[in-house]
């Protein structure tokens, strides 16, 4: 059986012009020394994708994912090499893409599916099925302009999914609708895999694909990094990430990096309101450091454990303190909040300096990054000596394909009662 | 081994690739791979597309371009409150202005000058429409061009197809016009009228393709093809006779030369012929207040060329080979830029 797309060598420059010149004048003016770098935004991709599989296309943003999705629906060419496809293909890169507001749902489903590729016949066959699909029968012979938002990328996914493609190009536009039509996008899509129909899924969430995809290609700076399973690709794509520094500081990286990651994990907000210190300064946390499970990795496994070391200075002797730790999700949620009074243990910190270790025995957390806030508070709460926001970052990757927020440990049996008769 | 599967998949592939339906009627049965690999369409993206790969995609096409026609018909006068209708006031009332400024400030002599303005306006306007709207086609349709995959000529064949049938809109009108002269066209002519319609239709097209193509880079093109449609009205004889030109051109080989060179005058003058050639035949006719006095005695008139019909032919036949290649060559350099309109839109 022969793949049902094969990407060839595919490389793709792009042009980026500093300044856009599309009038005459302005080409001449600018003639010879148009101000243009030439930006590789594919280099040599080689895939193969055979028929019934899900592809994933898993990158940060600028890697190169829809750019080599483009290619492959056709609407981009590439500058070199080739992508040879065996079947119908439908990109569903927009929803709804050329609908046009003056003519009715009726019409602009022929001319939709038409664009997409379908002959008058097949519209015909399938054009109640759409309609129901979008569950817009009583709106149909309206003017488009009068949908909702809702109803007209309905409407497109319907048409989109009627095509019968035998390949299905799919760019993030799952989350369409609300929660009953998104599950029936699902559906339709978990639908069209035991079909045996070929899918390439283009997205940055790492989660999406570990559930749906039977292999992950990693696109950064426009090359593969990884093509495997997920659990594999994901790990390679993390891994990237923490290697350029995108996934926050590594442990006892640098204060800033670590401070920028947060910020950026928490879209732009800060994990928590800031504490205010009350105390007189009378110590200081110098660093913060964690300790992963194992050295040759910089990433943990869920169930493993975690240490937070931390270096403190103390210039005067400190009764009864108390030492904090928060973890923070991705999103900014609250994870774990506990301190050392909760336990029952109670410190004195003495002038000079000391280092402070926080043991998690166990981390029973899935994929993300993760963000550590500590802080040295009085042991009667109230005085907050010193704080460090966001302490540091660590990454959880998670080989197996369970997707949420906690690994819980689970098995599955099924019991059958024999009918006695 | 991939390899080797990869290059037969090439080979097969020239035979007949499409975006869609078309493929199986492309699709040379004979072959062998194509039974190997199931019924599956082919299709290959790379940078160079053939000539001929391109007209089977935009033949596989054809349907859409039906959608693409109708869906213009319907839009352009969606809202006002005369709709449809302007399709045909638009004309009529042009048609009006010319005739009052011509025949009345600029006193032309010809006698039922509305009929011959029509005759000429008539492909003047199919010619007009295409290339007006086909300009600025890709960057007005930038939603579909950079979202959806489809051979993007149709779009701006979709504008000649607009315009074809606003001619045939017109023709309605010209019916009615005929009956109200009492005129009868010529009608051994009308084999001629189609074929200058073809030509006209192929260059539209030609130029139509270009256009569009090189306004992504350019967006100035829109603009000095509505200015350049001006000039070029005056270019072949709708507003005056070609008789009076061929007489002003006499001693000028030169210039009579380039004027012919116009494939739009042929077709002008071809419709004129079969429309207008029953009024004013071509060897002329004595009308009163116009006709010359030459030695006491009235000249015929002359409108139309003098000659005879195989001259119309002839040059007919040199616009359609040479507007066929223009088309081709329009389509080659639309392929070339083609890859680059979802960056530049």
């Amino acid at each position: 059986m022969s793949a049902a797309i094969e990407v060839q060598h595919v490389s793709k420059r792009f042009r980026l012009y500093k300044e856009k010149y599309t009038s005459l004048k302005e080409r001449v003016v600018h003639a010879g020394h148009l101000p243009f770098e030439e930006f590789w935004a594919l280099k040599d991709i080689d895939l193969e994708v055979n028929p019934g599989e899900t592809l994933g296309i898993l990158g940060r943003n600028g890697s190169g994912k829809s750019t080599l999705l483009k290619c492959i629906a056709g609407i981009l060419q590439p500058t070199s090499g080739q992508i040879l496809l065996r079947g119908q293909l439908a990109a569903m890169l927009e929803l709804g893409a050329g609908f046009q507001p003056e003519m009715s749902g009726r019409d602009n489903i022929f001319l939709n599916a038409s664009l997409l590729g379908l002959s008058r016949k097949q519209i015909e066959r399938s054009f109640d099925e759409i309609v129901a699909f979008a569950e817009l029968e009583q709106f149909i012979d309206n003017q488009v302009r009068f949908y909702s938002s809702g109803m007209y990328v309905r409407l497109g996914f319907a048409v989109a999914v009627n095509v019968d493609p035998d390949i299905l190009l799919v760019d993030e536009v799952l989350a369409v609708g609300d929660e009953r039509f998104q599950a029936k996008c699902m559906e339709r899509i978990h639908q069209f895999q035991e079909e045996g129909r070929t899918i390439v899924v283009v997205s940055h969430a790492a989660d999406m694909m570990r559930s749906m995809c039977s292999r992950v290609a990693v696109l950064d700076a426009g090359e593969v990094i990884s093509y495997a399973p997920p659990g594999e690709a994901i790990r390679a794509f993390r891994d990237r990430l923490i290697e350029t520094g995108e996934a926050g500081a590594l442990p006892g990286g640098e204060e800033e990096g670590a401070a920028l990651a947060a910020e950026q994990a928490a879209g732009g907000r800060s994990a928590s309101p800031q504490p205010v210190i009350l105390g007189e300064r009378r110590v200081a946390i110098t660093e913060c450091r964690l300790e992963l499970p194992a050295v040759d990795r910089e990433y943990v496994l869920p169930g493993e454990g975690l240490t937070i070391l931390l270096d403190l200075k103390v210039r005067e002797r400190l009764a009864n303190v108390a030492f904090g730790c928060a973890i923070f999700a991705e999103n900014g949620s609250l994870l774990f909040e506990g301190d050392s009074t909760m336990l029952g243990d109670q410190f004195d910190l003495e002038a000079g300096s000391s280092t402070l270790i926080f043991q998690f025995e166990e981390l029973p957390l899935l994929d993300g990054r993760y963000t550590v806030n500590v802080r040295v508070q009085d042991g009667g709460g109230g005085v907050v000596h010193a704080f460090r926001e966001p302490a540091a970052t660590f990454e959880v990757v998670n080989p197996g394909k369970t997707t949420g927020v906690v690994a819980l440990p689970f098995t599955v049996h099924l019991k059958t009662q024999r009918r006695d008769e | 081994m991939s390899l080797a599967r990869s290059a037969a998949a090439t080979q097969a592939t020239v035979g007949g690739i499409s975006y869609g339906p078309g493929a199986e009627a492309a699709r040379d049965p004979r072959s062998d791979l194509a039974r190997d690999r199931g019924e599956l369409p082919q299709r290959v993206v790379s940078a160079k597309v053939s000539l001929r790969r391109r007209i089977l995609e935009i033949w596989g096409s054809r349907e859409l371009l039906g959608f693409l026609v109708r869906k213009e018909l319907k839009v352009r006068y969606k809202n006002s409150v005369l709709g449809f209708v302007w399709s045909f006031l638009n004309p009529a009332l042009i048609l009006m202005i010319y005739y009052v400024v011509f025949k009345y400030f600029l006193h032309n002599p010809t006698p039922d000058f509305a009929l011959f303005l029509f005759a000429g306006l008539l492909p003047w306007n199919l010619f007009n429409n295409s290339l007006l709207s086909s300009s600025g086609v890709l960057v007005a349709h930038a939603g579909i061009v950079k979202k959806v995959a489809f051979p993007r000529e149709i779009l701006a064949l979709s504008q000649v197809g607009t315009a074809i049938c606003y001619f045939f809109f017109q023709t309605c009108i010209l019916v009615v016009f005929l009956a109200g002269f009492q005129v009868l066209p010529a009608f051994g002519y009308i084999p001629l009228l189609l074929f200058a319609l073809v030509c006209d239709v192929i260059l539209s097209a030609a130029l139509a393709v270009f256009l569009s193509a090189v306004n992504v880079y350019l967006r100035d093109v829109q603009h000095l093809v509505e200015v350049l449609l001006v000039a070029l009205f005056f270019s072949p004889p709708i507003v005056y006779a070609f008789a009076d030109v061929a007489k002003a051109l006499h001693d000028h080989a030169w210039f009579r030369w380039i004027y012919e060179a116009n494939p739009l005058m042929w077709i002008v003058v071809s419709f004129q012929r079969c429309l207008f050639g029953k009024v004013i035949p071509p060897a002329g006719k004595i009308v009163k207040n116009v006709s010359p006095l030459v030695n006491g005695r009235l000249q015929p008139y002359h409108v139309l060329p003098t000659w005879g019909a195989t001259p119309y032919w002839t040059g007919l036949a040199c616009v359609l080979v040479g507007s066929i290649a223009m088309l081709l060559i329009a389509m080659v350099i639309f392929g070339r830029v083609e890859g680059n309109f979802a960056e530049e839109l």
